[in-house]
C-alpha cells in the first residue's frame, strides 16, 4: 500500500501505514504480575473448607489479568486515545445533546459527601443529599411545568418506562382496559420498545407533508382503546408541532394520557414548557440538556415529572420536606409508603453523582442561563443550517422538512446519493478524516438517508463555518471522485469494519484459554 | 453566571442576517403565543464558578459518608476501596465524553473496554456471554424476567425472599407490563426454602429467581434449586455478587440460564446509589435474546483487528417494538471502571480479596455473636456480610453507635417484618479486625444499654 496522502484542504485519503495491532488487557497478562496487594491477614487464618464448604466453591479461579499498574495504565491511556470525544471536537450526533461538559461538575460529585455516602445512609444524616435532589425535583418541575417529580429512572427510556407504567396505573385505577399506544413514525427507537415492554401494543401516526403529527391520522386513530400518545416537540425532524394544543385535545378527549419524550428539551428550556402544552408526563435526559457526561454510552439519568392526575401512581420512595426541623430549618425524608405507587423502577435512590452535576449547572446557569442556552442552541442550529443551504450543499443535502429548525435539524442525502453516489454513511465517514464526530445518520426513520444534525449552544460560530466547509469540501472532492468518500475514513485508527461478519459469528469475549 | 458559551454581540447580529430573521425570538415562531412562557422561569439567577462550588461543597457537608463514620452498611452496596487509577483513567475526556460508539472507526477505544469487561464478567460468572451494562443490579433482575418472557412466555415469576427488596420490588412494577405474575418463596434457617419452591413451581413457572449470597448474607446451596426449576422447564436466573464469586460456584457451573448483578462494589463509589452498573450474563442460547449492547471482534477494510457494536438486530433503534428490550444509554463508563477494577485485583487478587473478606466476616460473626444480647441470624456460611438478632429495638441501638460514629449496619425490619430484630452487618477489606473490634465494643455496650433501659422499663 503506498504511504499517506493527503489532499490538498490536508485531509488524508489513505492509511497511515504504521498502525499497531491492537492487544487487550488478557493478551497482555503474565502468569505471576500483580497491581493489587490486599490488606494483610489480621484475623485467625481458619482453613477455607471450614468457612465455605468445597461443593459451594467455584472449581478455578476466574481468568482476570494478571498485570501491574504501569501497565494497566498504559493500556487504558493507550485505548483512550483510539477514541473521538467532545472535549477534542465537534459532535454534532443528533438527538444526543452533546454539550459541554463542566468541569466543576467532576469536582463536586467527588466531594467524599456526595462520592462516599452510603444510599442506605439514615435520612437524617443525608440532609445534604436530600435537599439537593429536592432542590433538583422542583427545579425540574418549574423547567417542565409539571408538579410531581421522580428522579428515579436511570435514563430516557428508563423514564419511557416510567411513564407508560404510570399511564397503565392511571387507567387500571380507573377500570379502564386499555390496549394501546400511539407512537409517530418519527418516534425514536425507543419509545416503541418501551412500549411493548409495558405490555401495549404500539400504533403508529403518520407525520403531515410539514413535519407535525397527521391530525387526521391521529383523529381516526385516537378511540377508546389509546392508553397514551408519545411524542417529542420539538420532534426528531427538529420542528415544533404547532398544533400540539390541538393534539392534546385530540388525545385527552380520548382519555389517553400524553407522554412528552424529553430527549429534545434542549430546545426549549424557560421558553416553553411541556406542561403547558398539556402534555401528563415527561422524561429528561439529564445527561442532554443538563450535562452529565454521556460516558461512551452512559450513565445518564431520566427523572420524570408528571401532572396531578399522574401523582399518585409515582414510583417510590418520594422525597418530603417539612419544615420541623431542628432551628426552623427544613427536613428531607424518604417516603417509602404510598398506596397506589407503581413501586420501584430500580435500586436506592437513582442516579445521585448525575443529579450531583445537573443540579451544579441549573445552580450555574439561573433561570436566565437556561433560557439563553436553548435560544443559542436554536440559534446556532439555524445558522449551521443556513450555511449548508448555500447553493453548492443545499442542491445535494437538502431539508427534509420546513424551512427553519429549533435546536437539531434533518437533511436528506438521497440527492446526493443519486447525483454524485455517495451515501450519507459515506459522508459520515469522511466526516471523520475531517476531525469531526458526524451527526446522527440514517434516523428519523422516514428520512430517506437521513442526516440529523444538532449543533448545541456550547459551539462557537466559527466551529459550524468550519464544519459546513467540510461537508462542502467533501461533496465537491465526490463530485470529483466519489470514491474516496466511499471507501473513507483513512486517518482513523482502523477504517470500515466488517460489521456484518461480526454478527454471523459472533465473538463477544475473549477466547478462554487452556 | 457561568454560561459555557461563546456568542458576541456581533456574532449574534452576522448569524441572524445569516439566517434572515431579525431576532432570535423570530427563531420560535412555530411555538404558539399561548404556549410561550412569557415570564422567567421562578429559579434562582446565576452563579459564578466559585459560587456554585461553595454551595455544593456545604451541601455534601450535611451529608454522613463513608469517610466520616466507621461504617458497616452494607445490603447491596458496599464501602470497597477504589484504586486512584480508576479516578485517573475515568477522568479522561476520552473515556468521560463520548457517546454510544455508532462510529467504531474512531470509538475503538470504548469498544475494547466493552470486549474486555463482558470477558471479565464472563469469566466471574463462567456464561459465555455478557452484554455491555445495564443501569444497575435490581433493573438487571428485570430484564432477566424478561428475557425469561422471551424465552418461555410462561406467566409465573417466582423469587427467593432472599432477593434482595429493592430487585423484587422492581419484579413487582415490571410484571403488569410484562404479563406476569410475581411468587415469593419464603426463607427458612437463612437460606430459600426448597421445599416451598418445589411445590410453588411448574409448568406455568417462567423463571426462578434467587440471590448468591442472599441478601441475609448466606451463600445458597443452588444446585437442588437448579434441579427443581430445570424439571419444570424454567429458566435460572441468579443475582450475583460479584467479589465473592471469586470464590462461589459459578453460575455457569451450576446451569443457570442468566446472572445479573449489581456492579457497584467493582471499582464504584457509593454515590448515595448510583451511578454504578448492573452486570448482564447468559448462556450460549440465549445469545440473541440480551438486553443492551454488546461488543464483537472483526477486521477493518485492511484486515486489522477492530471491535464493532455487534447483534444489534435485537436492539431498539433497530427492531422497535419486537427489540428485545428498551435500553439505549446504559452505564458503560461505570462498566469501565468495573473492568480496570478486576484487571487491578487480578486473578490472584480476586481470590485473596475474597478469602480476606470471608476469613474478617467470621471474626466479625464470632465476635459480634459472643456480646450478650447478640446471636446469628442464621448459621449458613457467609462471604463478607451477616445477619444478626439483636436482643434489643435495633433503630435505638443503631442510633447509640452512630453517636460514638459507628454505623453498625442495616436494619432488616422495614424490609423483613419477621426480622424486625434484625441487624445485616457488612465487612468489607476496608475493615480491619481494629475496626471489627471497635464495632463489637460500641455495638455490645449499646446493645447492654438498651436492655438494661428496658429492664428498668419493666421494673417501674
Ligand atoms: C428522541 C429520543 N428519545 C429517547 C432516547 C432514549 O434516551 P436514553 O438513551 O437516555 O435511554 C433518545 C436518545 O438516546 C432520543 O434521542
Amino acid at each position: 500500500m503506498s504511504p499517506a496522502a493527503q489532499t490538498p484542504n490536508g485531509v488524508a485519503t489513505q492509511t497511515p501505514q504504521q498502525r499497531e495491532e491492537v492487544v487487550t488487557i488478557y493478551e497482555r497478562s503474565r502468569p505471576g504480575r500483580r497491581a493489587f496487594s490486599p490488606p494483610a491477614l489480621d484475623v485467625p487464618e481458619r482453613p477455607l473448607d471450614e468457612l465455605l464448604p468445597p461443593s459451594l466453591r467455584r472449581a478455578a479461579p476466574p481468568e482476570l489479568p494478571e498485570i501491574a499498574e504501569p501497565e494497566i495504565v498504559r493500556h487504558y491511556n493507550g485505548l483512550s486515545k483510539r477514541n473521538f470525544d467532545l472535549d477534542s471536537g465537534f459532535y454534532p450526533l443528533g438527538s444526543c445533546t452533546m454539550k459541554h461538559n463542566p468541569k466543576l461538575h467532576e469536582r463536586v460529585a467527588a466531594l467524599p459527601g456526595n462520592a462516599r455516602l452510603h444510599p442506605l445512609q439514615a435520612p437524617a444524616r443525608a440532609q445534604g443529599a436530600l435537599e439537593l435532589m429536592w432542590n433538583l425535583e422542583r427545579a425540574l418541575a418549574e423547567v417542565s411545568g409539571l408538579p410531581h417529580v421522580s428522579l428515579q429512572p436511570s435514563a430516557g427510556s428508563h423514564g419511557e418506562l416510567a411513564g407508560v407504567l404510570l399511564t397503565r396505573a392511571y387507567h387500571a385505577d380507573r377500570g379502564d382496559e386499555r390496549t394501546l399506544v400511539l407512537t409517530p413514525d418519527t418516534a425514536h427507537g425507543t419509545n416503541p420498545a418501551t412500549v411493548t415492554m409495558a405490555g401495549y401494543e404500539v400504533v403508529k401516526v403518520g407525520t403531515s407533508p410539514d413535519g407535525g403529527v397527521d391530525l387526521e391520522d391521529l383523529r381516526r386513530k385516537a378511540d377508546d382503546r389509546v392508553a397514551c400518545l408519545m411524542l417529542t416537540n420539538p420532534n426528531t425532524l427538529g420542528l415544533f408541532d404547532p398544533n400540539i394544543e390541538e393534539i392534546a385535545r385530540i388525545t385527552h378527549d380520548a382519555g389517553a394520557t400524553l407522554y412528552y419524550d424529553g430527549a429534545n428539551l434542549n430546545a426549549v428550556m424557560g421558553i416553553s414548557r411541556p406542561g403547558d402544552m398539556g402534555f401528563d408526563i415527561v422524561h429528561f435526559n439529564l445527561h442532554k440538556s443538563f450535562t452529565q457526561p454521556h460516558g461512551g454510552g452512559g450513565p445518564g439519568a431520566g427523572p420524570i415529572a408528571v401532572s396531578d392526575r399522574i401523582e399518585p401512581y409515582l414510583m417510590v420512595p418520594r422525597i418530603v420536606r417539612s419544615e420541623d426541623g431542628e432551628g426552623g430549618v427544613p427536613r428531607f425524608d424518604l417516603e417509602e409508603e404510598s398506596p397506589k405507587s407503581i413501586g420501584r423502577l430500580r435500586g436506592f435512590q437513582g442516579n445521585y453523582g448525575v443529579f450531583v452535576r445537573s443540579y451544579a449547572y441549573i445552580c450555574s446557569l439561573g433561570a436566565e442561563g437556561l433560557r439563553e442556552a436553548s435560544e443559542i442552541a436554536v440559534l446556532n442550529a439555524n445558522y449551521l443550517l443556513a450555511l449548508l443551504r448555500r447553493p453548492e450543499i443545499a442542491p445535494y443535502l437538502p431539508l427534509a422538512y420546513g424551512e427553519r429548525c429549533m435546536h437539531e435539524f434533518v437533511l436528506s442525502g438521497a440527492p446526493m446519493k443519486r447525483d454524485l453516489g455517495i451515501r450519507t454513511t459515506d459522508l459520515a465517514k469522511r466526516l471523520l478524516d475531517h476531525g469531526y464526530h458526524p451527526p446522527t445518520v440514517y434516523f428519523p426513520l422516514l428520512v430517506e438517508e437521513a442526516l440529523l444534525v444538532e449543533p448545541t449552544e456550547t459551539e462557537t460560530r466559527e466551529t459550524l463555518e468550519e464544519f459546513a466547509e467540510a461537508i462542502g469540501a467533501i461533496l465537491r472532492e465526490a463530485a470529483e471522485d466519489p470514491e474516496i468518500a466511499r471507501n473513507a475514513p483513512y486517518s482513523t485508527p482502523v477504517r470500515r469494519l466488517d460489521e456484518a461478519a461480526a454478527a454471523r459469528t459472533p465473538v463477544v469475549r475473549q477466547p478462554a484459554r487452556g | 453566571m457561568s454560561r459555557y458559551t461563546s456568542l458576541t454581540d456581533e456574532d449574534l447580529r452576522e448569524m441572524l442576517a445569516a439566517i434572515g430573521v431579525s431576532s432570535i425570538d423570530e427563531l420560535f415562531d412555530a411555538i404558539p403565543a399561548a404556549l410561550r412562557l412569557g415570564r422567567r422561569l421562578d429559579l434562582p439567577e446565576g452563579l459564578s464558578e466559585q459560587e456554585v462550588y461553595a454551595r455544593l461543597r456545604a451541601m455534601a457537608e450535611r451529608n454522613v459518608s463513608a469517610e466520616d463514620e466507621l461504617t458497616f452498611l452494607g445490603a447491596g452496596m458496599y464501602d470497597h476501596y477504589v484504586p486512584a487509577l480508576i479516578d485517573s483513567i475515568l477522568q479522561r475526556s476520552e473515556f468521560l465524553t463520548p457517546y454510544t460508539p455508532y462510529q467504531p472507526e474512531i470509538s475503538q477505544g470504548g469498544l475494547q473496554v466493552m470486549f474486555e469487561y463482558q470477558t471479565a464478567i464472563s469469566e466471574l460468572t463462567g456464561l459465555p456471554i455478557s452484554n455491555a451494562s445495564l443501569y444497575e443490579g435490581p433493573s438487571a433482575v428485570g430484564a432477566a424476567a424478561y428475557l425469561a418472557k422471551l424465552a418461555n412466555g410462561r406467566r409465573d415469576v417466582v423469587v427467593s425472599r432472599g432477593v434482595h427488596p429493592h430487585s423484587r420490588a422492581t419484579l413487582e412494577t415490571l410484571a403488569p407490563g410484562y404479563g406476569q405474575a410475581v411468587a415469593e418463596i419464603p426463607l427458612i434457617d437463612g437460606v430459600t426454602d426448597l421445599a416451598a419452591l418445589e411445590a410453588r413451581i411448574g409448568p406455568d413457572t417462567t423463571a426462578v429467581i434467587v440471590q448468591q449470597p442472599n441478601f441475609l448474607g448466606a451463600v445458597e446451596d443452588l444446585e437442588p434449586i437448579v434441579a427443581a426449576a430445570k424439571a419444570v422447564g424454567a429458566l435460572v436466573v441468579c443475582a450475583c455478587d460479584p467479589l465473592p464469586m471469586a470464590l462461589l460456584r459459578t453460575p455457569g457451573e451450576l446451569g443457570i440460564d442468566v446472572a445479573v448483578g449489581e456492579g457497584q462494589s467493582l471499582g464504584n463509589r457509593l454515590d448515595y446509589g448510583g451511578p454504578s452498573f448492573g452486570f448482564f450474563a447468559a448462556s450460549q442460547e440465549h445469545i440473541r435474546r440480551m438486553p443492551g449492547r454488546i461488543a464483537g471482534e472483526t477486521r477493518d477494510v485492511d484486515g486489522r483487528r477492530g471491535f464493532v457494536l455487534t447483534l444489534q438486530t435485537r436492539e431498539q433503534h433497530i427492531r422497535r417494538e419486537k427489540a428485545t428490550s428498551n435500553i439505549c444509554t446504559a452505564q458503560v463508563l461505570n462498566a469501565l471502571a468495573g473492568v480496570i477494577y478486576l484487571s487491578w485485583i487480578g486473578k490472584r487478587g480476586a481470590v485473596e480479596l475474597a478469602e480476606l473478606m470471608l476469613r474478617r466476616a467470621d471474626y466479625a460473626r464470632r465476635a459480634l455473636t459472643a456480646l450478650p444480647g447478640v446471636r446469628a441470624l442464621h448459621d449458613q456460611p457467609v462471604a463478607r456480610e451477616f445477619a444478626l438478632a439483636l436482643d434489643a429495638p435495633v433503630a435505638a441501638v443503631l442510633e447509640r453507635c452512630a453517636a460514638e460514629g459507628v454505623n453498625a449496619g442495616y436494619a432488616l425490619g422495614r424490609e423483613y417484618p419477621e426480622f424486625a430484630d434484625g441487624l445485616l452487618v457488612a465487612i468489607t477489606e476496608q475493615r480491619s479486625r481494629a475496626d471489627i473490634d471497635r464495632l463489637a465494643d460500641v455495638l455490645g455496650r449499646a446493645v447492654a444499654a438498651e436492655r438494661s433501659t428496658a429492664m428498668a422499663g419493666a421494673l417501674s
